[in-house]
């Protein structure tokens, strides 16, 4: 019910807005705020990234974000210091870790694996006579 | 009193759909001619009280009839009236009558337009499309009821989502719907086909104008959604792997196999097995889809309330629906490989590959969406899997579709002429490469995703246009080109404009968060904003404070720009309601923040070359797919020889595809 | 071969039952911390009500404590407030509360309206502690055992069956030395 609550109010927007105009020293830097922000998750509206949440949280952790990035801290070290007080849930690029091995390397075994049926299978085919083709048949 | 006859008109509906089912089925393995008979007047009958109901939900919001609970819960007394039908599908009870009613509108079509299909495989077809609205009435009925009443009547309701409360919501879900469901009519030629055990393929012949217009209509559905987050949310996305919008790409990426499958089965006989499980997948995935977004087992800002009893239904149903219907593929799908054979190098071999990547891709989509319920079974943590995973993966994947795309249909049949087909696109593969050179020469700093989008799409775009020459060249007038090939090609050329649009947009978009006092201009891009002030706006349900932007380049005034902040009068809601000048080759998109000191406030401006091109690329392959549709070949029973010809069996024991 | 495609949707229907159940037993929206087992962060915070002295980390050291956090802005901290003077002051521990983003003046009138049952209650106005703890929502609680190390954190309010059932053995369990955390 809480979470119904929470869900609502950030599809609604009460709060503050995530427009926040930040004094960046250059173009490179915003790109990279931006960058940065969209990869963060919004913990309070959980759906959303720490760029587009609207949520009041999200306006204070877009600000330490961008002080962190102005005394020079890289992009790595942000994300832990956030990953050290919220949880790995904070990112949405999941680090690699036993947890998600299956995550990360799943969809690239099931790709050999088809491969290997395929190129079995073609194989197979390869041995029987091909007629020979009607160009009208073509299409 | 009308909505009671609602709930009567459902049950009616729900007995005629068990008809429908039962007898039909029953009749064929019987052969009986009278229960086969009964599948079409059943099919019309339930399409007949399911409208009934429809009409008086409809009826009942127009009239703002609070007594009706979901009613009260989705509409006051300050919704505009041309709200008023498209609030019927806002919430989860109406829009699973809506899912019920577009299930019959494609049965009745089904059983209109398909006279001359055998009269047992009619049956078979019927009556599974029976059963699946069998189980959506049944949960409709015992944990989704739209007419349950409120006593005592409510003087006014809640409001609709102010996020709802746009044309978009016209428009969407009902596209959506249409093609998520169409997907049924496969499945239930396939299902129909194993229940029949028939071993010819004339049943994909049949099977093939309903999947492409049903992918044709879950493409235009897919895109119009993504449209519509783009300028109502006011971020400047248009697409962020939320688990909801999983659940519609994933049926779209196994029909899209689907119908590429169903053409090489079709044609050459081969690829059934495929074929088959394609279909099935491709349904099961949209009963997926309905089960995820309705079950709250994951969060999404886009879900419908969550219920732990309607999710074990929607799980239940799935479970035998699904189940059943791979337990009838395990059982009694085509034991030997069939269809005329091909070489490594051949149009089929490319199709296969395609049916592999795009069921890769669906798979992992799936995994992704997913993982977070894994990690918490494995206790792992809570897993978070977002935009990062998703698009790194899906554009792994993708490439070498895109890269063989053009391949396609300078393939031949069995056995590819590989070196003609590199002769007729090494032109096409020339102009891409210099292109995507000459592009970043100009534009310094761009990075590789335009220099890959340019690079792309021109392989693409220029690889069909030259098939299309040859063919206009080549063929005889008057043959050159079917409904079918003209599908292929605009539906490729759609590919094209959408690769042109997604990596340009994200390569060259420029998002600025400003902090504008009145009269201040900033320039970004090439084009002066000059911002106006804020001055406020009634409506007819909210207040809103709009702001003035003027756009001008070298001192010439492009467009006036007037984005909002409503604050709704039902629950105090507040929404950012950007404005947008949209142009074919960039849009100029800005959002109002809050008010900061001294009358300036703050502004998002965006500008995102090519974002347009992103859904024109996608309208032109749902084109692709009603022109695919509409090809003659398919309103013919194919002849008798030509039957015998596709099935030459090989001289292979083991069950492949 | 043919039965693959149905054992990996029995294996898929099996994950999604557990998902409803788990569903229903679990806030969907509750991330676990990082910080159970780790110490407390370091903060140095003004009381509420004499803003020139200051409660620091080390000042809590060689006591158990439960530090709660409100605000007056909190809907749900209503509920918890005659949970958190009723059930967790009978437990004899000491209880911080910790005012997070709130203007103090709303703060003390919203103590008065409701009753302070906090042995100590500092602000946090600008909600910097408040990430150093990880928090992202209110009413939490965290149970920092006598070194200073975070041994329990509840997100949301507490009920009185959750204190009996999660702090209570917990407070329990105080007695015992932390193990090392890997």
């Amino acid at each position: 019910m809480r979470g119904l609550a929470a869900l609502l109010m950030c599809v609604l927007a009460l709060r503050a807005f995530a427009i926040d105009p930040l004094p960046f020293k250059d173009r490179a830097e915003e790109v990279r705020f931006q960058n940065l922000t969209k990869e963060l998750r919004c913990l309070v509206c959980q759906n959303q990234s720490l760029a587009d949440s609207e949520a009041q949280l999200a306006g204070e952790l877009r600000r330490q974000v961008f002080e962190m990035m102005q005394s020079g801290k890289s992009d790595e070290e942000i994300k832990q210091y956030l990953v050290a007080r919220y949880n790995d849930f904070v990112l949405y690029d999941p680090p690699m870790k036993p947890g998600t091995w299956l995550l990360w390397l799943g969809p690239g075994a099931l790709l050999i694996v088809g491969v290997g049926v395929l190129l079995n299978v073609l194989r197979k085919r390869a041995r029987q006579a091909v007629a020979d083709i009607d160009p009208e048949e073509d299409w | 009193m009308f909505p009671e006859l609602g709930q009567f008109a459902l049950v009616l509906a729900l007995l005629l759909a068990f008809v429908q089912c039962a007898l039909p089925i029953y009749g064929a393995w019987r052969g009986n001619a009278v229960l086969i008979g009964v599948a079409r007047p059943a099919v019309a009958g339930q399409a007949v009280f399911v409208a009934l109901a429809f009409g008086l939900l409809t009826h009942a919001f127009v009239t703002q009839d609070f007594s009706v609970a979901y009613v009260a819960q989705n509409s006051n007394l300050s919704l505009p009236w041309y709200y008023r039908f498209p609030a019927v599908w806002g919430a989860h009870e109406g829009s699973l009558l809506l899912w019920v009613l577009i299930l019959n509108i494609w049965s009745v079509a089904v059983a209109a337009l398909s006279r001359r299909l055998p009269d047992a495989l009619m049956a078979r077809v019927l009556g599974v499309l029976g059963f699946i609205s069998f189980g959506f009435l049944l949960f409709t009925i015992l944990t989704s009821n739209p007419f349950l009443r409120h006593i005592p009547a409510l003087a006014d309701g809640n409001d609709l989502n102010p996020i709802l409360q746009d044309p978009g919501l016209i428009m969407h879900p009902p596209m959506l719907y249409t093609g998520y469901v169409g997907f049924s009519v496969a499945f239930a030629f396939g299902i129909a086909s194993l229940l029949g055990g028939e071993l010819d393929v004339a049943w994909v012949r049949w099977a093939r104008p309903w999947t492409n217009v049903a992918w044709a209509f879950l493409t235009l559905g897919i895109s119009l959604g993504s449209w519509w987050a783009y300028y109502v949310l006011g971020w400047g996305g248009w697409w962020f792997w939320d688990p909801v919008e999983n659940a519609s790409f994933m049926p779209w990426l196994v029909g899209t196999a689907l119908i590429h499958s169903q053409a090489v089965t079709e044609k050459r006989g081969s690829f059934r097995a495929w074929t088959l499980l394609l279909s099935i997948f491709a349904f099961s995935l949209s009963l997926l889809g309905t089960f995820l977004v309705r079950s709250g087992v994951l969060t999404s800002v886009h879900a419908f309330a969550s219920d732990p009893k309607r999710g074990m239904f929607i799980l239940a149903f799935l479970g035998v629906v699904v189940g059943g219907s791979l337990l009838i593929y395990a059982l009694r799908a085509p034991k030997i490989a069939g269809g005329k054979p091909f070489h490594l190098l051949s149009r089929e071999t490319l199709l296969l590959v395609n049916n592999l990547m795009f069921a890769c891709a669906a798979a992992m989509v799936l995994l992704g969406t997913l993982y977070p319920l894994i990690g918490d079974a494995l206790d792992a943590g809570r897993i978070s899997v977002g935009p990062p995973y998703f698009g790194f993966m899906f554009v792994l994947l993708m490439l070498p579709i895109a890269c063989l795309l053009p391949l396609g249909p300078f393939f031949r049949w069995a056995t590819a002429d590989w070196r003609a087909t590199w002769r007729a696109l090494r032109p096409a593969l020339a102009v891409a490469i210099v292109a995507a050179v000459v592009a970043k020469m100009l534009t310094r700093d761009l990075p590789l995703r335009g220099v890959a989008g340019v690079a792309a799409s021109l392989w693409v775009a220029l690889g069909i246009a030259l098939y299309a020459l040859r063919r206009w060249r080549d063929a005889p007038r008057g043959k050159r080109y079917t409904p079918e090939m003209l599908g292929m090609i605009a539906a490729h050329f759609g590919v094209a404009l959408f690769l042109a649009g997604v990596l340009g947009t994200e390569a060259t978009s420029v998002e600025r968060d400003l902090r504008l006092a009145p009269n201040e201009k900033v320039d970004i891009g090439g084009l002066d904003f000059r911002f106006r002030g804020v001055e406020r706006k009634p409506g007819p349900n909210y207040l809103a404070d709009e702001g003035t932007i003027e756009v001008s380049r070298d001192d010439k005034l492009i467009t006036t720009l007037h984005p909002q902040k409503r604050q709704y009068s039902g629950g105090g809601q507040i929404q950012t309601i950007s404005d947008i000048d949209p142009g074919l080759f960039r849009d100029l998109y800005v959002a109002l923040g809050e008010p900061l000191d001294q009358g300036a406030w703050a502004v998002r401006v965006y500008v995102k070359p090519f974002v347009r091109w992103i859904w024109l690329g996608g309208l032109c392959m749902m084109l692709g797919g009603f022109l695919a549709a509409a090809d003659r070949r398919f309103r013919t029973l194919p002849e008798r020889s030509e039957l015998a010809a596709r099935e030459a069996m090989p001289k292979l024991a083991e069950a492949k595809a | 071969m043919r039965l693959l495609p149905l054992a990996v949707f029995a294996a898929l229907v099996c994950l999604l039952a557990f998902g409803i159940h788990w569903n229903e037993h679990h806030e969907m929206t509750e991330v676990p911390s990082p910080l159970i087992g780790k110490p407390a962060p370091d903060f140095t915070l003004p009381y509420l009500y004499e803003a020139d002295k200051t409660l620091s980390r080390s000042e809590l050291l060689g006591k158990p404590y439960v530090l709660n956090v409100f605000g007056s802005w909190c809907p749900t901290c209503q509920y918890e407030h005659p949970i958190l003077t009723d059930s967790v002051k009978k437990l004899g521990i000491k209880l911080v509360g910790l005012d997070w983003r709130d203007d103090p003046d709303d703060a003390k009138r919203w103590l008065a309206q409701f009753g302070n049952p906090y042995d100590a209650v500092i602000t946090d106005r600008d909600g910097r502690a408040g990430i150093d703890f990880g928090v992202y929502m209110a009413p939490e609680s965290f149970l920092v055992d006598a070194q200073g190390m975070i041994r329990y954190k509840r997100i949301g309010m507490f009920t009185p069956e959750l204190v009996r059932s999660e702090l209570l053995p917990r407070i329990a369990e105080l007695a015992k030395p932390l193990q090392a955390t890997p």
